[in-house]
């Protein structure tokens, strides 16, 4: 199916089972139900702009998973937006996500085309206008005006083939298209 | 619609449609003397007639326009045919091999019979060993189902149904898709002065001409046309790229976005949905056109090395690089319809038709599963699509080769009747080199 496979034998160990994520592939192509994953969160307000917020299960594979511990996050804003700062803004969250997304996506190629990586740092930014959130302007939108996330990559393969992991990974990423494609969002209330 | 009264007629063989892919079949079952018929719903080289936009050229030049027995013959080896002289070169090859053709004929439904099958048409019924499904690739036009939320007042055109410009309303059009279709379409538009958007999802980009010489005589030459379907990474993918942005004319010219760019035509990212009544655009745009760039000068590179490699070398200019694809500080990701758009052309790519196929062969998805043309059902083959055995199988002289092969599996078919035999073509071993133009996929949530 693929001939990046041949490669396996090859040298570079970037720490992804790529064998693993190959084989998945080919099983989900076969059972497409079990490729439907849902992943979830649930957040607490606490005081403020101070939410806290974890993951913990998601399903797939055709039944209910979990990882290995609960990871809890603090979700405020920072002093000059006069609140307490208890942690991070929910954009930079994105941006988190975003950074997450793309080098795991680099890892992953890296591996399939047996490059070795020996580092990958990304500075990732967005840009906004508050005149939007505050509405101070209707025509200025309330998110990012733009995104921009530069990687610096020391690996084993020449610059194309650098250019090339990164668009690789933009192309297969999750937080990529979720960024750069309409959602649908629905959110429902109930009264406690 | 008189119905034959023979309503019934036996037959080697039933070839369905008679464009370029079905008469050579024809021609290479009339060698070996097997009673066939060519069943045609239109003429010879139909959607050549019917179905091609006025000023549409073939993007490969004239002297690779040849079919088994059929040169190019003309006086202009380096221009484009138009879509009337390619119907005029299958017409003569018809007429040439005196090709059991019957025309006017439509094929209502085609399902399995005692030894074979049973082809319905308006004109009566065949019964017949094996199937050669030739009505080509490009039956239906792919269009997203978003089509359903264009604004009424707003026109919508696909490459078969759009003429020339002078058919849109006066106002601003909406070109979705950057395949040759989409950058030939947003530019002859553009030059008739109405503003075009071209919405560019993954793309193929390629010049004209390169050191001198046209891009498929490079392309030829390397051995890249010629490159099988065994021997790539992908074989889902590489029968999914878009055909690369090429227009033939006199000058030769290189229409990728760069050049409509400096045409006037705004680009922007893949066509993602519509909002509030505003076509939204993809943020992806500079992620498409990187990974064009790349792939074009990984194209260049292989050219590179093999002419550097071949024995007499070429007397030909030295290697060169174009200009990145050059993006705005920040392309348009929404784009209000009612007012600035007044027509919509989904240059979004096409599908065959097999609405009448009644065999357990299409998948899913509707899309026929096939090895190298050899459909899952004895005696049911198919010809002339993407890739189907090699990479120029696509192209009108793609027929050749792919024809010798398929007609072989065919003869043995025939010969063997139709019981415990294998219909899996030997495949090759996989190349370890990466193959120019594919991904492979890899998982990255």
């Amino acid at each position: 199916m693929n001939s990046e496979i041949n490669m396996q034998s090859g040298t570079a160990d970037n720490g992804v089972n790529v064998q693993a994520l190959l084989g998945a592939r080919e099983a989900l192509t076969g059972a497409r139900e079990a490729a439907r994953f849902t992943w979830r969160a649930s957040s607490q307000w606490v005081r403020g702009t101070h939410t806290r917020a974890s993951v913990e299960g998601f399903h797939g594979l055709g039944e209910d998973q979990s990882h290995r511990q609960a990871f809890v996050f603090d979700i405020d804003h920072p002093e000059v937006f006069a609140a307490e700062d208890k942690g991070a803004t929910p954009v930079e969250y994105i941006l988190v996500g975003l950074a997450g997304c793309l080098s795991a996506g680099i890892a992953a190629v890296a591996q399939n085309r047996n490059i070795q990586l020996r580092s990958v740092s990304a500075t990732v930014e967005g840009g906004m206008d508050l005149a939007g959130i505050l509405g101070i302007d209707a025509d200025v939108r309330n998110g990012f005006d733009g995104v921009r996330v530069h990687f610096e990559i020391d690996a084993d393969a020449s610059e194309a083939d650098i250019a090339a992991l990164v668009a690789q990974s933009q192309k297969r990423s999750a937080v990529f298209d979720i960024m750069t494609n309409p959602t649908d969002v629905t959110v429902t209330t109930s009264k406690r | 619609m008189t119905r034959n009264p023979a309503s019934s007629r036996a037959v080697d063989v039933v070839v369905i449609g008679a464009g370029h892919s079905g008469l050579a079949m024809s021609a290479a079952l009339a060698a070996r003397s097997v009673d066939h018929v060519v069943l045609e719903r239109g003429v010879v080289a139909n959607a050549w007639h019917t179905e091609r936009w006025d000023s549409l050229r073939l993007l490969t030049p004239n002297w690779m326009t040849h079919l088994p027995g059929q040169p190019y013959a003309g006086n202009d080896p380096d221009g484009f045919m138009s879509a009337a002289e390619v119907a005029g070169f299958i017409e003569g090859y018809a007429a040439r091999n005196g090709a059991p053709v019957h025309t006017g004929t439509t094929v209502l439904r085609v399902a399995p019979a005692a030894g074979g099958y049973r082809v319905h048409t308006d004109g009566g019924d065949w019964w017949c060993r094996a199937v050669v499904l030739a009505s080509g690739a490009h039956g239906l036009p792919a269009v997203p189902r978003i089509t359903a939320e264009v604004p009424a007042a707003i026109h919508q055109l696909t490459p078969n149904n759009y003429h020339n410009p002078a058919d849109l309303d006066d106002g601003g059009v909406l070109v979705v898709g950057a395949s040759a279709t989409g950058v030939q379409l947003a530019d002859e538009i553009q030059r008739s002065g109405r503003q075009v958007t071209l919405a560019v999802g993954e793309h193929v980009r390629m010049p004209r001409t390169y050191r001198g010489r046209d891009i498929q005589w490079w392309m030829q030459v390397a051995g890249l046309l010629d490159q099988r379907i065994e021997d790539v990474d992908d074989p889902e993918r590489a029968r999914r790229v878009p055909s690369p942005q090429l227009v033939g004319t006199a000058e030769r010219r290189t229409l990728d976005l760069n050049a409509l760019m400096d045409a006037g035509v705004e680009v922007v990212g893949r066509f993602a949905g519509i909002r509030d009544g505003s076509a939204l655009f993809s943020g992806s745009l500079r992620n498409v056109c990187a990974m064009a760039d790349l792939k074009l000068n990984r194209l260049l590179d292989a050219i590179d090395t093999w002419e550097h490699a071949s024995p007499d070398r070429l007397r030909v200019p030295p290697a060169e690089r174009f200009a990145p694809t050059r993006i705005g500080s920040a392309p348009r990701l929404r784009l209000p319809l009612r007012g600035a758009v007044k027509t919509i052309v989904w240059a979004t790519g096409f599908r065959p038709d097999y609405s009448w196929l009644d065999v357990p062969v299409l998948d899913a998805r509707g899309r026929l599963r096939h090895n190298g043309g050899v459909a899952e059902a004895p005696g049911l083959y198919v010809l002339g699509m993407p890739y189907l055995r090699r990479r120029k199988s696509s192209f009108i002289h793609g027929a050749t080769d792919d024809v010798a092969e398929l007609s072989q599996h065919l003869f043995d078919h025939l010969d063997q009747g139709a019981t415990g035999r294998s219909y899996r073509l030997p495949t090759r071993s996989l190349r370890e080199q990466r193959t120019y133009g594919l991904e492979a996929a890899v998982i990255n949530a």
